[in-house]
């Protein structure tokens, strides 16, 4: 980094790089994690299920998701939403939906496969004396997963499930491709429009750095805190 | 939904004149494995050094793993790619900057996604052989030091060659991730799979057979190197170990 090196373009976009694209990535990341487990967790239990149709659906429907790209299954979405939604209401015309809730289902969809995976080996890691246990006291379905073996899976998979949310808080750049103004599509317009790209770029890796590091040693402490020693 | 079908597209022409659809998007396939196998030979080199330096007695070496692992993985693939792309040929003295700016598509894409995703997976490969190597029975080190060999000399001849029959299971799915991410190389400009099929759906209109198309042909990949993968495990099975510790969410 010589000289030359321009700091100026740098703090002269910090107010549009944070309020307009870190925004949108964090909101998205929040978005995408919240739907992602919740979809992930009704997938494990599919996975888990005895019923027959609904272990080969949803273990098509993971391995599929992680087979292809991501950024192939951006375009995917972003191109079929809008018919799903036409579909949805009737409407003869495909429906315009926004950057923001394409993406949003996008990642929630194709994370909801990886948190699956996780979740299926949180529940498998609980005893299955406790399962039981819960039906002898005449819970149902439900009630044995929600109140017995869901709390303590979540429990023991918080760290693994936060550190998928770093990949995915990471991935969400990848919303570049459809030209989404994310933390990456902000710092890209200055870029292109400055000619800055070399400090631009150098600035987004540096934030990206230290969120995700800054985040990954929190894991890392709370790993070693929440731990039950057996 | 009245979408126009057409799965006829594939048989017409290109408006590159290079031949078909079909074709276009094969040698895209083309450039994807040409993309993955070349990185997947830096990431393996670079991996298997920086897994093996984390696990020697060496402090500071073991400190430079460290700091090498958690750069390259905190940042998102796509900052990286723009990083070798756009911001390493100015850094570097400016003649051979300018070289690498003025070479010929898609080389000039196709060379730093090339190192971009090599030293990428390099970290996952570190991680992978540092595993190997620290599921090893402390007593095979130990004995090799009893046995009067050097610190190279115990990992050359006691470690690394049980190391290596131990990662290569794990090893395989990393090279899956590799076929995957090369799809990034789209936004440098590289025309792979994915990059076609998003070409081709910006020449034709036809969205959903473009993409179909690409699904299928990663689905096909990955079924490739699943096979493989249980043909290897099982030739490179250490006789009286449990099958190499298994994935993120496989059996």
């Amino acid at each position: 980094m010589g000289p030359g090196f321009d700091f100026d373009v740098i703090q002269r976009s910090l107010p549009y790089l944070f309020r307009d694209g870190m925004t949108f990535t964090l909101t998205l990341t929040f978005m995408a994690m919240v739907g992602g487990i919740f979809f992930g967790t009704l997938l494990a239990m599919m996975r888990l299920s005895s019923i027959q149709p609904l272990p080969l659906v949803a273990g098509g429907y993971v391995n599929l998701m992680r087979s292809v790209p991501l950024v192939l299954v951006i375009f995917w979405f972003y191109f079929l939403v809008p018919y799903i939604g036409a579909w949805l209401i009737g409407a003869n015309e495909p429906v315009k939906v926004g950057a923001f809730l394409s993406t949003v289902i996008t990642f929630t969809m194709f994370e909801a496969a990886y948190y699956c995976e996780i979740m299926r080996a949180g529940i498998q890691s609980i005893a299955r004396g406790q399962v039981w246990a819960g039906y002898a006291l005449g819970l149902n379905y439900w009630q044995t997963m929600g109140r017995i073996v869901l709390p303590q899976a979540f429990r023991n998979m918080i760290p693994v499930l936060l550190t998928q949310t770093i990949i995915l808080f990471q991935d969400t750049s990848l919303v570049y491709v459809i030209s989404v103004t994310d933390f990456l599509g902000a710092a890209s317009k200055v870029a292109n429009r400055d000619y800055r790209l070399v400090e631009m770029y150098t600035f987004v890796a540096v934030v990206y750095f230290i969120v995700s590091f800054g985040l990954s040693v929190l894991v890392r402490r709370l790993q070693e805190r929440i731990a039950i020693i057996r | 939904m009245n979408y126009p079908w057409n799965w006829k597209i594939f048989f017409a022409a290109e408006p590159g004149g290079t031949g078909t659809y079909l074709q276009y998007l094969i040698v895209g396939l083309g450039w994807t494995i040409a993309t993955a196998l070349a990185a997947w030979v830096i990431a393996l080199v670079v991996g298997a050094v920086i897994g093996t330096v984390r696990t020697t007695p060496l402090r500071w070496a073991v400190r430079l793993g460290d700091a090498y692992v958690e750069i390259f993985r905190n940042v998102p693939l796509i900052v990286q790619m723009f990083l070798w792309f756009f911001v390493m040929p100015e850094l570097v003295p400016t003649g051979i900057g300018d070289a690498i700016k003025q070479m010929p598509p898609p080389w000039g894409s196709y060379i730093p996604a090339v190192l971009c995703l090599g030293i990428y997976t390099s970290v996952r490969v570190a991680e992978q052989v540092r595993a190997g190597i620290g599921s090893l029975p402390r007593g095979q080190s130990m004995a090799g030091t009893a046995l009067g060999l050097t610190l190279p000399q115990t990992y050359r001849y006691v470690i690394l060659p049980m190391a290596v029959r131990i990662v290569l299971p794990p090893l395989t799915s990393e090279f899956m991730n590799i076929v995957k991410n090369s799809s990034v190389a789209l936004t440098i400009g590289l025309l792979e799979l994915t990059g076609r099929a998003r070409a081709m759906q910006e020449f034709s209109f036809q969205v959903f057979e473009a993409f179909a198309a690409a699904t299928l042909i990663y689905l096909l990949a990955n079924l490739v190197v699943v096979f493989g993968m249980r043909a290897l495990e099982a030739k490179v099975r250490v006789p009286g170990f449990i099958g190499a510790a298994p994935g993120a969410g496989g059996h």
